[in-house]
């Protein structure tokens, strides 16, 4: 049961690193951007081209994997996207929806389709036993890790001069922009990171959620239910959402084997109908 | 002085009448695009299989069309109902008869009831919202058919749908010409249908509700009533094209329910423009001659070609085009029915 | 006689911002009833409370003496209650004729019917005819409602909201925004609307008002201030000084 519970947390924590990201993209620039997995998977296949074609340890390459998705989107954010932020939701979809294919198909093209396989360094494979509970070596560090980002991102949001900044562009944009705040930078500066986290996300997670050209496509509504359930304003509601995701996740194919991801999906759907804004969004 | 106010009232009704009479007459584009269609089953057998294809997605993206275009309604799952009606088909043609026009009937209504049934999941809750609630009944759908293999054949796929010839005659061979007319056909009635539905008063409202809701209601609209008329509606219609791919295919997959075919068939729409019915048609013919180009080129790779038009399209705005398309064509029905009217009452002077 | 329109202690709060404070008010069958007051004083909102948009926190809406209070907004409409909006509230993309045919397809209940052609109705047409004569809208029927000037936008919503054919019609500033030699036509549609329909119009300028209504209600702060004829308004000393002003109408 508690081994559940661990495995469910870090497998949570690991969709929130994940889908930090698309949460406050959606907040700050009601960008709906289905194309958020395409980075992760950079950040996943960054890896292991890394780690299989030049050696690199593991650890090395996640910070790696996080400046290459922050780059990638950084990029982006200012040919592409800049441009839609204007345009009706519709829009949106279709435009990361081609990003998406064409990633896909990309990767495919370029790397195969087969499952990435990465070799964890021997120090964080296995388990270690604490009070007679099993506890893997690779989700205790999961936890450590996403742990450590979640703390930092809450400061950085709550404490720094950037996070106000974002606090009051995500809370009205126009307003913002009156105030002098530079948002078009503000824009670039989150999408960045968020791309970024994302990377650092599918870096960490090819071991538990494995890795394939069609790892956009699969996770995509994970991260979109920990956005709706979690809301865009704050780093705590895609939090809780996440952990609460990731636990019933494991919990449902532990107990319930045979029903799948089908608890998720229905979970998702039965919140949305009671609060169509997301559990934490305010309440307009 | 009578006279010339009761003249000039009658004037005007009488264009007001003839004005509504332009929306829905059948202009002459529409009559040769049809005949042409029929003209494809009778000059190009060879072509059959695909043409069959051709059909069933317009069929489909016409279905999308009702709820996108028409209602302002946006879904990545559309491809729930497709796949409802397409299992419904093949598991009645196995366990009860494999007449094809009674299955026909049992799948749509299928669709219909799931229709009604998640109607009410999307009239709540903005655009996001609804986008995630209709990918979740989906992606339900998906893992429900996904887990019982026993009775849907799973990942393999349902085996063994026989199709009875249609009317006792016309057997869906490996020609495919029986299955392409078959589609068609359906096609064609059930775009008749789709026709009126959107030229009466009901759909007005629709549109009224897809461009100004609060306004729709001030007008004594009931919206959601309508809403879940038209997305029931657009079910039965997704039901009716997965129907008929399981009967010309004798063969049902999981991928009828898959994200794939959600995001196809809003890309068929979106290429040939919602709101004017013909944009599905159009978008499914574009859409599938392009993916047979494409795949002969680079077989797998046909999504990267498809998403590349996806955003380009996108960037550099597809209502231009398609404005100016449907410009062209209202402007010229509009015009002929005016002059009608003017013509009618020199006559009577 | 029952007040064709009444509302009982309607109160309406928004977090710790009352909007509106214990409105009590009463329109009789064909008034001819102004509301006015400073801007912020919570015209609108009681306008959408009235209707349906919002809903009261507390207090009651009576519709020809029947309790509408938790009645969604078209089918206060169909009870024959209509509205227009203070901004324009218009289909962009349809004609007046199609969305005066939408109005009246509603009204007449055949708003719902999917298989008739819209327009095949002779009676629909006539009064679609007759609406736009009596809007002057005739010689615009078949232009974009966007691409209109803003004066016939303004009698298009104004004509939309008549084609429900309500027996008590709020019209929320019509003619703001509209330019000067637009705003007789506007005013004179107004003015020519039938007796049997019970008009609250809100309103800033106080030439309109005096002009048209039979019946002032001052609205401060969500509150209603003062209410009488235009005569004891003008003359009453509290309501000059809070609102009326230096009388020239600026709100």
């Amino acid at each position: 049961m508690l081994t559940i519970l661990f495995d469910g947390v870090a497998y949570g924590m690991l969709l929130f690193v994940l889908a930090v990201g698309l949460s406050v993209t959606l907040g700050l620039m009601n960008f709906v951007n289905l194309a958020h997995g395409a980075f992760a998977m950079a950040g996943g296949y960054v890896t292991v081209v890394l780690m299989s074609r030049y050696g690199v340890p593991f650890v090395a390459c996640l910070p790696v994997a996080f400046l290459a998705a922050a780059a990638l989107g950084a990029v982006l954010e200012r040919t592409l996207y800049r441009r839609l932020y204007d345009r009706p939701h519709l829009d949106h979809v279709l435009f990361s929806i081609g990003i998406v294919f064409m990633a896909v198909a990309a990767v495919d093209y370029t790397m195969g389709s087969q499952q990435q396989n990465v070799r964890l360094p021997p120090w964080l494979s296995g388990r270690f036993d604490i009070a007679g509970v099993g506890i893997g070596r690779y989700r205790a560090f999961l936890i450590a890790i996403c742990g450590a980002l979640v703390v930092a991102l809450q400061l950085v949001v709550s404490r720094t001069r950037f996070g106000s900044r974002l606090r009051a562009a995500v809370d009205d944009r126009r307003v913002a922009r009156g105030l002098g705040i530079p948002v078009d930078r503000i824009f670039a500066a989150t999408f960045a990171v968020g791309s970024g986290l994302a990377g650092l996300g599918g870096a960490l997670g090819a071991e538990i959620l494995g890795l394939d050209p069609t790892f956009p496509l699969k996770f995509m509504i994970y991260f979109l239910i920990v956005v709706t359930v979690g809301g865009t304003r704050g780093i705590v509601g895609p939090f809780v959402a996440a952990l609460v995701l990731g636990l019933a996740d494991v919990a449902g194919k532990y107990y319930v084997p045979a029903s799948g991801a089908f608890v998720i999906y229905t979970l998702m759907i039965a919140i949305l109908l009671v609060r169509p804004q997301g559990l934490f969004a305010r309440p307009r | 002085m009578d006279a010339d106010a009761d003249a000039q009232r009658d004037a005007q009704r009488g264009r007001v009448a003839a004005a509504f009479a332009a929306r829905h007459r059948w202009r002459r584009a529409e009559t040769a695009f049809w005949l042409l269609a029929f003209v494809a089953w009778a000059a190009l057998p060879r072509q059959a299989p695909i043409g069959n294809e051709i059909a069933i997605l317009a069929l489909f993206a016409l279905s999308l069309d009702l709820i996108l275009g028409y209602a302002g309604i946006v879904s990545l799952g559309h491809a729930a109902f497709f796949g409802a009606g397409a299992y419904a088909a093949g598991l009645f043609a196995k366990h009860v008869s494999g007449d094809p026009l009674l299955g026909l009937a049992v799948a749509t209504s299928v669709a219909t009831l799931l229709g009604f049934a998640t109607s009410f999941l999307v009239l709540r809750g903005s655009d996001l919202t609804r986008l995630m609630v209709t990918l979740g009944v989906a992606l339900v759908l998906g893992e429900v058919a996904n887990k019982a293999a026993a009775f849907t054949g799973g990942a393999d796929g349902l085996q063994g749908v026989v199709i009875a010839p249609l009317f006792g005659r016309f057997a869906f061979d490996l020609s495919g010409r029986a299955a392409f007319a078959y589609s068609l056909a359906v096609l064609f009635a059930l775009f008749v249908v789709a026709r009126r539905i959107v030229n009466s008063p009901f759909g007005a409202s629709l549109r009224a509700i897809r461009d100004n809701p609060l306004r729709a209601a001030a007008v004594g609209i009931p919206v959601r009533r309508r809403l879940v008329a038209i997305y029931t509606i657009a079910a039965a219609y997704a039901g009716a094209a997965g129907a008929l791919l399981a009967q010309t295919t004798q063969f049902v997959s999981l991928d009828a329910l898959a994200f794939d075919r959600s995001a196809d068939v809003l890309l068929m729409l979106v290429i040939g423009g919602a709101g004017w019915l013909y944009g599905g048609l159009a978008g499914a013919l574009v859409f599938k001659v392009a993916q047979d180009v494409f795949s002969g080129l680079t077989p797998q790779y046909w999504h990267f070609w498809l998403g590349l038009v996806l955003v380009v399209l996108v960037l550099t705005g597809r209502e231009r085009l398609h404005e100016r398309i449907a410009r062209l064509l209202r402007r010229r029905g509009a015009a002929a029915a005016m002059h009608d009217a003017d013509a009618a009452r020199a006559d009577r002077a | 006689m029952a007040a064709a329109l009444e509302t009982v202690a309607l109160c309406k709060t928004f977090g710790g911002l009352t909007a509106t404070d214990r409105v009590s008010l009463a329109l009789a069958p064909g008034a001819r009833h102004a509301l006015i007051g400073p801007n912020g004083a919570g015209k609108t909102t009681l306008v959408n409370l009235l209707c349906g948009v919002l809903a009261p926190s507390a207090g009651r809406v009576l519709l020809d003496g029947e309790d509408v209070t938790g009645l969604a907004v078209d089918r206060r409409v169909r009870r024959g209650l209509g509205r227009t909006f203070q901004i324009n509230q218009l289909f962009g993309a349809m004609t007046p004729l199609e969305t005066l045919g939408l109005a009246v397809a509603e009204r007449a209940g055949r708003g719902g019917d999917a298989w008739r052609p819209a327009g095949r109705d002779a009676e629909a047409v006539n009064e679609i005819v007759e609406l736009a004569a009596r809007f002057r809208l005739t010689d615009v029927l078949e232009a974009r409602t966007s691409t209109l000037p803003y004066g016939r936008q303004r009698l298009l919503e104004i004509a939309v909201a008549f084609a429900g054919r309500p027996r008590v019609l709020l019209l929320d500033e019509p003619a703001a925004g509209v330019p000067e030699h637009e705003r007789d036509e506007l005013l004179a549609a107004v003015a020519a609307l039938p007796r049997d329909v019970a008009v609250l119009l809100i309103e800033h300028d106080m030439d309109v008002v005096f002009r048209f209504a039979e019946r002032i209600s001052v609205l401060v702060n969500g509150a209603v201030y003062a209410e009488g004829t235009p005569d004891e308004i003008a003359r009453d000393p509290r309501v000059r000084a809070a609102y009326l002003g230096d009388g020239d109408g600026n709100g």
